[in-house]
C-alpha cells in the first residue's frame, strides 16, 4: 500500500520564493501528522502543496501514491476561511452537501449513501439541529464545525486541515477530537496545522517550522522546551504530571521590553 | 384594470417589448445572482460598457450589432485575464483601464457616425419598444442556453462562490468555470443590450440579484426572488413609460434599481424592530 503523502527533498512557496526546504517526510495510512509553527512559518504553504493548489519548487511530493491534487473524492481539504463563504445565502445542510460534490462530478445524483454522510458529519460535529440555519446566521465557532463537517462527509483517507480548532468551544474542540479518531480508526491520516500543542501531542509526528525545520519526529523528541524556544522564542517548562506531560509558559518574547519582568503560567496545555 | 392590461394588448410593439424584458430579467437573474455572489460587479459592468466599441463599429459598418457586442466583451475577458496573469496588477486595475479605453473607442467610433446622438444612446438605452420577433427568438434561445449552464454547472459554481479553493480540491478547476462565468455574463449582456441598453443592462443584473441575496436564504431561492422582481421591474416599467411617456428601459431599470432600496429598507427596518435588536439597545 502507497503512503499517504510521502514528501522527498520538497521545497515550498510562492514563484521561486521557498518559505521552506528541504522536507522529508513519509506518513502512513492511519497516521497523524501535525504541522507546529510559528505565523509565516509555512505550514499553510506545505498544505497546499500537499493539496495541488501550488506546485513544489522542488523535491516531490507524492499523495496516495500520485501526483497532489488528483485525487479529489479521496483528499478533504480545510482551508484557512475565505471571506465570502459566510456572506453566501446558504444553508448549513448546503455547505455539508458540498462535501459529496468531488465524489458525485458533475452530473451524479446524491444517493441514499451520500445523504447518510452529510447527517452523520452534522451530527458529528454536533450540528443536527443548525442544518437548516443559515450559515450567514451562525456564529464564527458554529461556521467552524460546518466546515468540518463539510470535511468528514466527504470521507477522505486524507484530512488536511489548517488550523481545524480556530474558534471552537470546548464541546466543538472534542467532536473535532472525535471527528479525527474516527477517521484515523477507519485507516485515514490526518495532516494538520495547528497552534495547539496539545493536539499536536496525539499525533504521531510532529513538523516543527519557523521558516526552516526545526525539529522532525514524535511528539516527545520535537515538542521540547528547546525546541519551542528556538521557534517561537517562548520558555516553556515540562512538567511531570501524573501520567502525561505538562508544557506550561514561564516566559513571553519580549517581556522584558515592557518592564513586566518575567511572564508566569499564560498557558497551560495537557496532553 | 384597463390601465394594467391594455397597453400589452392594443399593442403589439408593447407586448413584444414585454416577453423581451422578461427574458432579460430571467437572463440577468440566473447571471447577476453569480455576479453579485462572486463578487463581479466590476467587471460585469466593464463587459456592459467594453461592448460599445464593438456595438458601434459594427453598426458603422452595416453588420449586426450582436456580434460586434460579442467581439467587444470577448476583447474585454481576453484583454483583463492577460494583464492580470501576466503582470502584478489587480484584476480593478485590469478592468478599470480596458473599461475606459473600450468606452473612449466607441465614443470616437460613434462620432464618426452621421447620426452620433441617435447612435450611442440606441446602444446606451437600447430600443426595448423596436424588438421584433427574431430578437425574441435569439433572447429565447439565450436564456435556455444560460439557464441549462447554470443547471449543468450547479456545483462547481456554488463551490467557486463558496471558496474557489474548495472548487480545486474537489476536482473543478476554479480558473477554467471562472472563465465560464464570464462568458455567461458576457452572453447575458450580448443579448441583453438591444433591449435595454449596453448601459442599463448592469442594472438588470445586479438589483434584482442584490435584492433577491437581501431576501434568500438559498442560491436558488436568490435567483427565483431575482426573476420574479426583475420581471415585475420590467412589467412596472413598461406600464409608466406607456401611460407618462417615458423613456422605455430607463423605466424599467429605474424600476429595478428603487425596488432594491425597498427589499433594502423593509429589511433594515425588520431587523430594528426584531427582539434581538430592541435587547440590544435596552
Amino acid at each position: 500500500m502507497s503512503a499517504a503523502v510521502e514528501c522527498a527533498h520538497l521545497s515550498v512557496g510562492y514563484g521561486q520564493h521557498a518559505v521552506v526546504e528541504g522536507i522529508d517526510v513519509v506518513l502512513e495510512p492511519g497516521q497523524a501528522l501535525a504541522l507546529v509553527g510559528t505565523n509565516g512559518s509555512g505550514k499553510s504553504t506545505l498544505l497546499k502543496t500537499i493539496m495541488g493548489l501550488i506546485d513544489p519548487i522542488a523535491g516531490t511530493c507524492r499523495v496516495l501514491g500520485g501526483q497532489p491534487g488528483t485525487q479529489h473524492a479521496r483528499v478533504a481539504y480545510l482551508g484557512q476561511a475565505h471571506p465570502s463563504r459566510s456572506v453566501l445565502p446558504l444553508q448549513a445542510l448546503d455547505v455539508v452537501k458540498m462535501g459529496r460534490y468531488a465524489s458525485l462530478g458533475l452530473f451524479g445524483r446524491a444517493g441514499t449513501r451520500d445523504r447518510a454522510l452529510v447527517r452523520d458529519a452534522l451530527e458529528q460535529m454536533g450540528i443536527g439541529h443548525l442544518a437548516a440555519a443559515p450559515l450567514r446566521s451562525l456564529s464564527g465557532g458554529q461556521q467552524q464545525r460546518v466546515f468540518l463537517a463539510q470535511v468528514a462527509a466527504r470521507e477522505g483517507d486524507i484530512l488536511v486541515l489548517d488550523e481545524p480548532t480556530a474558534g471552537l468551544d470546548l464541546s466543538g474542540a472534542a467532536a473535532y477530537r472525535d471527528l479525527v479518531s474516527k477517521a484515523l480508526a477507519r485507516g485515514a491520516s490526518v495532516v494538520t496545522a495547528t497552534h495547539d500543542i496539545a493536539d499536536a501531542q496525539t499525533c504521531d509526528q510532529v513538523v516543527l517550522l519557523a521558516g526552516r525545520i526545526v525539529a522532525q519526529g514524535t511528539p516527545q523528541q520535537v515538542l521540547t522546551a528547546d525546541h519551542l524556544l528556538d521557534a517561537f522564542g517562548i520558555v516553556l517548562q515540562s512538567v511531570e504530571h501524573q501520567s502525561h506531560q505538562d508544557l506550561i509558559i514561564t516566559e513571553l518574547p519580549h517581556a522584558h521590553d515592557h518592564g513586566h519582568g518575567h511572564e508566569h503560567d499564560h498557558g497551560h496545555r495537557h496532553d | 384594470m384597463t390601465w394594467f392590461v391594455t397597453p400589452f394588448t392594443d399593442n403589439t410593439f408593447m407586448m413584444r417589448a414585454l416577453l423581451a424584458g422578461v427574458l432579460v430579467a430571467l437572463l440577468c437573474a440566473v447571471a447577476g445572482t453569480f455576479v453579485v455572489l462572486r463578487g463581479l460587479a466590476f467587471i460585469g459592468d466593464a463587459l456592459a460598457h467594453g461592448v460599445l466599441p464593438g456595438v458601434a463599429g459594427a453598426l458603422l459598418l452595416g453588420a449586426p450589432g450582436m456580434i460586434g457586442a460579442a467581439v467587444g466583451s470577448a476583447v474585454m475577458i481576453v484583454g483583463v485575464s492577460a494583464i492580470t496573469h501576466r503582470t502584478r496588477l489587480s484584476s480593478d486595475t485590469a478592468i478599470g483601464l480596458l473599461f475606459v479605453g473600450m468606452l473612449a473607442l466607441g465614443v470616437i467610433i460613434v462620432s464618426r457616425s452621421d447620426s452620433f446622438n441617435g447612435d450611442i444612446i440606441r446602444i446606451l438605452f437600447g430600443e426595448i419598444l423596436g424588438i421584433d420577433s427574431s430578437d425574441l427568438l435569439v433572447l429565447l434561445a439565450a436564456t435556455v442556453v444560460i439557464a441549462a449552464l447554470a443547471v449543468v454547472f450547479a456545483r462547481p459554481f456554488l463551490l467557486l462562490c463558496f471558496d474557489p479553493e474548495q472548487a480545486d480540491v474537489a476536482g473543478f478547476r476554479a480558473s477554467r468555470y471562472h472563465v465560464v462565468m464570464l462568458v455567461m455574463v458576457a452572453t447575458t449582456v450580448v443579448v441583453s443590450f438591444q433591449a435595454v441598453g449596453t448601459l442599463l443592462v448592469f442594472g438588470m443584473l445586479i438589483a434584482p440579484a442584490g435584492a433577491g441575496a437581501l431576501l434568500a436564504r438559498r442560491v436558488t431561492a436568490m435567483m427565483a426572488w431575482a426573476a420574479g422582481l426583475g420581471s415585475a421591474s420590467v412589467y412596472i416599467g413598461l406600464l409608466l413609460s406607456y401611460h407618462f411617456d417615458l423613456a422605455a428601459g430607463a423605466s424599467i431599470v429605474f424600476v429595478t434599481v428603487c425596488m432594491f432600496f425597498v427589499v433594502f429598507t423593509v429589511q433594515v427596518l425588520r431587523a430594528a424592530s426584531s427582539p434581538s435588536a430592541s435587547a440590544a439597545s435596552a
